[in-house]
């Protein structure tokens, strides 16, 4: 109940953090969509760039969250503004489920109902935008909804760097050795992810093709 | 019709088309007339796909020429000669996403009908391929396999394409389906008069199909042939034909009476 009421006390700074929170994931999990998705559409139509395109997402993904962030601090432009260096370090972590699936989702759409649309005439933008990502959408989508909890999670430790979220509650709950105060991170973050995969989810089924 | 009845439709001279080391077609020509059905018959992997996918530049040849009324398709507009161009493929190739209608609409959409132009044509192809108007709304998962084809041909239709490209569309049919397809789409041409190379491998479909026949084996073109002098042919490889066909039958006949 003790951790109820400090909720209570404090709900406009929970508020505002899980804003923050939601500032950090959305922007880089948009930005990660905006060069996932061309970049995996790209290696699609052109699988010799899908090993090195691919294996550099991999790499980027195995570095450690903290350590990233530590590298990029000092980058000049970036390192000023602690949430710019946030934005593009979750950005990375997103890129490697988004152009993954974007690329399984697009070799995934049937090689006959594509050529049929090419040999009716169809433009190969019209192939594109009426055929390949329609029926990849779905496919497209679970990457998202991926790259999205995954960045929910891993946005709590742009806290570390300044960037705030909800991580800010759990850094100082560990200096507080409160554990109410971690929880006023840690439950909101939670409830993040769950309402993240369930609203992309739930995109992801609608999109899904008969 | 827009060819001249004396000039071939599609012409093929010399044409040869090579991946890597593998000789997929050589030395092919052939003249196709308009208003004929002309089928290309030949086992698996003999070229008869590819010589079909040469006409709508699907697959581009590494030496000769193929005309499409009398015009040249190394420099030309591949995207107008597709349509103007039905295409018909196993499977339909229906789009899983569109509805019939949106599917048989598809080249006359992209071709920029006026909207109430489209749904009068998506209508009459319904009517044309003996689909009921409800059908229009449903999904091509929503059909049975003779229907998808039918829907398939219709696609290929709706532009009014002086010219049908058919590779195997009634293959993948129970043979009641196939029957009653073949029977419909033998209606349908009399009536129509398009100029149409029909790709299969069942000598009966071939026979009762075709004005001509076109033999193929290993990427060669053995010969061309009526309906009626191929089946007394005295070409080894017609003959053949004649023989698994007639030996199937036979033994066939022979299992139902014993």
């Amino acid at each position: 109940m003790s951790f109820l009421r400090f909720l209570w006390q404090h709900h406009t700074d929970v508020w505002d953090l899980t804003l923050e929170h939601l500032w950090l994931v959305g922007l880089s999990t948009a930005f990660a969509m905006v060069i996932g998705i061309p970049l995996g559409i790209t290696i699609a139509h052109w699988p010799r760039w899908n090993k090195p395109v691919l294996a550099t997402a991999n790499v980027i993904q195995t570095i450690p969250g903290l350590a990233l962030f530590a590298f990029l601090l000092p980058v000049p432009w970036l390192g000023a503004r602690s949430y710019r260096l946030a934005i593009l370090a979750l950005t990375l972590y997103a890129l490697l489920p988004i152009i993954r699936n974007t690329y399984a989702g697009i070799r995934g759409v049937d090689a006959s109902v594509v050529e049929a649309g090419r040999g009716m005439g169809l433009t190969e933008s019209q192939l594109l935008y009426q055929v390949e990502l329609p029926l990849a959408a779905s496919v497209i989508l679970s990457g998202v909804r991926i790259a999205a909890v995954i960045s929910v999670g891993l946005a709590t430790i742009a806290a570390f760097i300044g960037a705030g979220g909800l991580g800010e509650f759990i850094l100082r709950g560990v200096a507080m050795v409160d554990n109410r105060v971690i929880l006023a991170g840690a439950v909101p973050a939670a409830i993040l992810a769950l309402l993240a995969d369930f609203s992309v989810g739930w995109l992801e089924k609608r999109l899904r093709p008969r | 019709m827009t060819a001249d009845a004396a000039k071939p439709v599609i012409e093929f001279r010399d044409v040869a088309y090579r991946v890597g080391s593998t000789q997929v077609l050589d030395g092919f020509t052939l003249q196709v007339e308009p208003g004929e059905m002309l089928v290309l018959l030949g086992r698996s992997g003999s070229g008869k796909t590819t010589t079909l996918k040469l006409v709508n530049r699907l697959v581009t040849p590494t030496s000769g020429q193929i005309l499409v009324n009398g015009i040249s398709q190394d420099h030309g507009d591949v995207i107008r000669l597709r349509r103007g161009i039905g295409y018909v493929i196993q499977d339909a190739g229906l789009f899983p996403h569109f509805t019939v209608a949106r599917n048989i609409a598809l080249v006359p959409k992209i071709e920029g009908w006026p909207e109430d132009r489209v749904r009068t044509r998506v209508q009459e192809m319904l009517q044309l391929v003996g689909l009921a108007a409800e059908m229009a709304s449903r999904y091509p998962h929503q059909l049975s396999g003779g229907q998808r084809q039918r829907v398939g041909v219709a696609r290929a239709l709706a532009a009014d394409p002086a010219i049908l490209l058919m590779d195997e569309p009634f293959a993948a049919l129970d043979p009641l389906t196939r029957d009653e397809l073949q029977r419909e789409f033998l209606v349908l041409q009399q009536r129509l008069h398009k100029t149409v190379m029909f790709v299969t491998h069942d000598l009966r479909e071939a026979l009762r199909l075709g004005t001509r026949i076109a033999l193929m084996e290993a990427g060669k073109l053995v010969t061309v042939l009526t309906p009626q002098e191929f089946v007394k042919s005295k070409d080894p490889w017609a003959a053949a034909y004649v023989r698994a066909f007639g030996d199937g039958l036979e033994s066939a006949a022979n299992r139902g009476a014993s």
